[in-house]
């Protein structure tokens, strides 16, 4: 910790920086108002693909620069699981040294165009600015910066490959695609080794490719950033189930000295609700991969996916709002969040839930899906749900809802889209039976380095956490890539 | 990517393919399916291996043409690419010594109990096959099903080949002959509904190989879901073979019906660009 003082203190002490800080006073730099995102119109985004925030211009991302004070002890970094420099590409960008920016971004975090836009900043970086803890007024807009930085590096086609140690012709295999593994593919690449990705589907990305939509995150940024990673060396193998289509021994036998399993939470919960298997009811994994994997709403692909008039998803996330917009997309008429708490306990970010409202999705918030019905196909037609209130807070600290006796009504629904949860990905603990897995089945990890009780296995993102956010995924696969280098060399050393 | 090697019509809608999937090959044992996606607009189709070859890295299917995507593998040549193969998936066939196994078949589940017929076989079993279909010009893998039985029933339900009567028709003349010790039966779900009921009146344990409709086929989705003994089971990776007296195949029935509209008019599609293309 003293040594990351320190190293911040130099840093900001640099000639360049003291100037920048130095050309406006503090007080003038406060007294700004935060940059608004510029979106595009509502009624234009909610019948097409488009992403929805278009992004600052090079002029508002310098004004909002020039609202960071570079605080001499900045806490917004603590708030980041990666600890990116924000200070000091916040002043780049001032600087007008935007490709510099990036470059500051990337020392710490591979996927600044990901994380720019899905990351929850509200609650991570923005939520410990000093505008936010100490002067109640709306943070530095983090999130929108770094978008910017990365954006700009991108359409530069100045896109730094980043410097990789000599290659050492050491295998390591790296499972699942997911922001996880290939945070940590990156880092093992750099190290000098001969990583190999594994991936089950057959697209690379994991959920930012199957899961979050196209108007929040375009695919093409996900591909520049795996372009990257194929320049620095990393190879892809698709359509390749480790555990099924190869095992661990298969694996070790083909050389490879050390695992990363970035495997995911992939599995869908369901609620064991009366009526939950009629047709028209998916899970939000289903729906969203039919739409987004699939190509499904594109009449050139051969997926089909329901488009419902009357389409209700149950669930309060990320995943709820991505599915219940993407109906809203597909031509929906109504397109119902249902959700058993209160706005302000949704798990969902603040701006998605602004951007849904904006599109008409209609909220009915403390209601809660008791059963479903169907016509003489099978297919849903209405659902009873059930009023909630709220009671005492219960152990994840948020109000427990409470059913209401005697307030449950109809819904006419053609289509549900169940988005309560996911489970961590049975496979690969399931072909290792000497693994150590949680009662929830995560896998357990030394937190320092993530290795797992297996020697030579590391793992991280939702498969060790059980579904949290793309930061925390790529911050455990960067940690991993450390632990496991530290391995293999103590390894060498031994022999 | 995977090649195309040998490519053989057993009749006007079911064809093998010989596909090169070594590693799959290697992994794979009677039971498992793949999931295939012929190109970049294809959708993944699961589809069960009837055979492989380790040795020279090859894996076959036996597919029937149902609708757009089984059409347009029919219509693949030799030395065409198929962009996605992924597998083995699902949990292998509890292929054990038993005595006497009675398996039947119907339409699409015709293939898919190739290799389980072939499986019990060659582990030492008495095997009886009974192949259902509407009419004798839908009766597919005869000769192969014989390859690997001691009997093999036709039934017809016009009777225009074999005997005239339902697949259950079959079952029962063989139970009521002979011991039977195991049932597997695969087909169109209304059939599995008879068959099972049949094999439950007489107290034969049964095995249905449930053929849902699939996404991933890694328990991802939940697509592929169906209702065992009241319980929600997902058949890409608790499957595809579950007891069959505890499956609710009215269910099953409807949840394969989902996408009919959508796929009659596909395929419909597909037929009159094939037909302009000549
Ligand atoms: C719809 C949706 C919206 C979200 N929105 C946000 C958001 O706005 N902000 C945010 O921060 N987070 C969000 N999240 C959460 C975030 O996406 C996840 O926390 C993150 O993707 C986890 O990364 P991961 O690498 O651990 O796993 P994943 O991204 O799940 O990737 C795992 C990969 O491993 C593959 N795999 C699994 N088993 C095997 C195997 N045996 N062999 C080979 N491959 C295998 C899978 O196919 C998959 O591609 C969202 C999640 C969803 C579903
Ligand atoms: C585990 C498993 C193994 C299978 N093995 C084989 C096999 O070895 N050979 C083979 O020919 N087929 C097999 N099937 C069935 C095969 O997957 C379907 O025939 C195929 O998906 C149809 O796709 P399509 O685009 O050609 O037709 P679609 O247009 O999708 O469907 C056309 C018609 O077929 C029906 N149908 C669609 N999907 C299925 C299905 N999964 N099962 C039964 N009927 C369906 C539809 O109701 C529709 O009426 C298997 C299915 C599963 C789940
Ligand atoms: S990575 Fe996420 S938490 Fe870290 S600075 Fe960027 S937006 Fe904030
Ligand atoms: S806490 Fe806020 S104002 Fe201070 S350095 Fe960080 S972003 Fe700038
Ligand atoms: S096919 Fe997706 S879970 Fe079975």
């Amino acid at each position: 910790m003293e040594n990351i003082l320190e190293y911040l203190k130099a840093e900001r002490s640099q000639e360049w920086r003291a100037e920048i800080r130095k050309s406006m006073k503090a007080k003038e730099r406060m007294e700004k108002a935060r940059t608004e995102m510029p979106e595009e119109d509502p009624l234009v985004r909610s019948v097409s693909n488009v992403e929805v925030n278009t992004g600052l211009t090079a002029g508002q991302a310098v004004l909002e620069a020039q609202r960071c004070i570079d605080c001499p002890s900045p806490t917004c970094i603590t708030g980041c699981p990666v600890g990116i420099n924000i200070p000091k590409f916040i002043k780049k960008i001032e600087a007008k040294d935007f490709l510099g920016a990036a470059e500051v971004l990337k020392d710490t975090n591979g996927l600044p165009a990901v994380c720019g836009r899905v990351c929850p900043q509200e609650k991570q970086c923005e939520a410990q600015c000093f505008y936010t803890i100490k002067m109640d007024k709306p943070p530095v807009a983090i999130g929108y910066l770094e978008r910017f930085a990365a954006d700009y590096e991108r359409d530069s086609g100045k896109m730094a490959i980043p410097d990789t140690a000599e290659f050492n012709n050491i295998k390591l295999a790296v499972i699942g695609s997911g922001p996880a593994g290939l945070a940590a593919a990156g880092d093992l690449a750099k190290f000098g080794y001969d990583v190999t990705v594994f991936e089950a589907l057959h697209e690379i990305g994991g959920v930012l490719k199957y899961g979050i939509p196209e108007f929040r995150l375009p695919n093409e940024i996900v591909d520049v950033e795996i372009d990257n990673l194929r320049k620095m060396g990393v190879k892809f193998r698709t359509n390749f189930i480790v555990g099924k289509t190869a095992s661990f021994e298969d694996l070790k036998a083909q050389g490879y000295q050390a695992f990363f399993v970035g495997s995911g939470a992939g599995l869908p919960r369901f609620m064991n609700s009366p009526g939950e298997n009629y047709n028209g009811i998916f899970s939000s994994n289903e729906y969203l991969t039919r739409v987004n994997l699939m190509n499904a709403a594109n009449p050139d692909f051969d997926t089909p996916v329901i488009s419902g008039n009357l389409v209700a998803v149950i669930g309060g996330g990320n995943t709820a709002m991505d599915s219940v917009r993407t109906a809203k997309r597909l031509g929906a008429e109504r397109a119902m969040i249902i959700y058993r708490r209160s706005e302000e306990e949704m798990p969902a970010r603040v701006e998605e839930v602004k951007h849904a409202k904006e599109e008409g999705i209609e909220f009915m918030n403390l209601h809660n899906p008791l059963e479903y019905y169907a016509d003489d196909n099978g297919r849903v037609n209405r659902m009873k749900v059930q009023k909630m209130e709220l009671g005492e807070p219960d152990a994840s600290g948020r109000r427990r809802p409470i059913p209401i006796e005697g307030s449950e009504f109809m819904v006419d629904v053609d289509t549900v889209v169940v988005s309560v949860g996911v489970s961590p990905n049975p496979l690969i603990p399931a072909s290792l039976p000497e693994l150590k897995v949680t009662d929830w089945g995560t896998i357990v990890v030394n937190k320092e380095t993530m290795q797992t009780s297996i020697p030579e296995l590391f793992a991280g993102g939702d498969i060790v956490r059980g579904g949290a956010t793309v930061i925390l995924a790529m911050g455990d696969g960067r940690k991993a890539a450390a632990g496991m280098h530290k391995f293999i060399m103590e390894k060498i050393k031994a022999n | 990517m995977s090649k195309i090697l040998e490519k053989e019509f057993f009749s006007e809608n079911v064809v093998r393919l010989v596909l090169d999937a070594p590693e799959i090959a290697r992994t794979r044992k009677p039971g498992h399916f793949v999931i295939v996606k012929i190109d970049k607009q294809g959708e993944r189709i699961p589809l069960t291996i009837a055979t492989s070859d380790p040795d020279k890295g090859t894996v076959t299917l036996v597919i029937q043409k149902v609708g757009v995507t089984s059409a347009k593998l029919a219509a693949m040549q030799v030395g065409d690419e198929i962009m996605d193969v992924v597998g083995p998936l699902g949990k292998a066939t509890h292929i054990q010594k038993t005595g006497t196994v009675l398996c039947a078949g119907g339409g699409v589940g015709v293939a898919p109990l190739l290799p389980i017929v072939e499986g019990f076989k060659k582990a030492g079993n008495r095997v009886i096959t009974v192949l259902a279909a509407r009419t004798k010009d839908l009766v597919i893998l005869e000769e192969q099903m014989r390859a690997f039985s001691d009997e093999v029933i036709i039934m017809t339900d016009d009777g225009s080949y074999g005997k005239k009567g339902l697949v259950t028709a079959g079952m029962e003349e063989v139970i009521q002959r002979e011991k039977v010790d195991l049932s597997v039966v695969i087909g169109p779900a209304i059939m599995m509904k008879f068959a099972a009921l049949t094999t439950k009146k007489y107290n034969i344990k049964t095995y249905a190989s449930l053929n849902t409709i699939m996404v991933d086929g890694t328990g991802m989705c939940g697509a592929c879901r169906i209702t065992v003994c009241g319980k929600t089971r997902f058949v890409c990776v608790d499957g595809p073979e579950f007891d069959a007296h505890q499956v609710d195949f009215d269910l099953m029935l409807s949840r394969l019906g989902a996408y009919r509209e959508q796929e009659q008019e596909a395929y419909q599609k597909y037929l009159e660009t094939v037909e302009i293309a000549g």
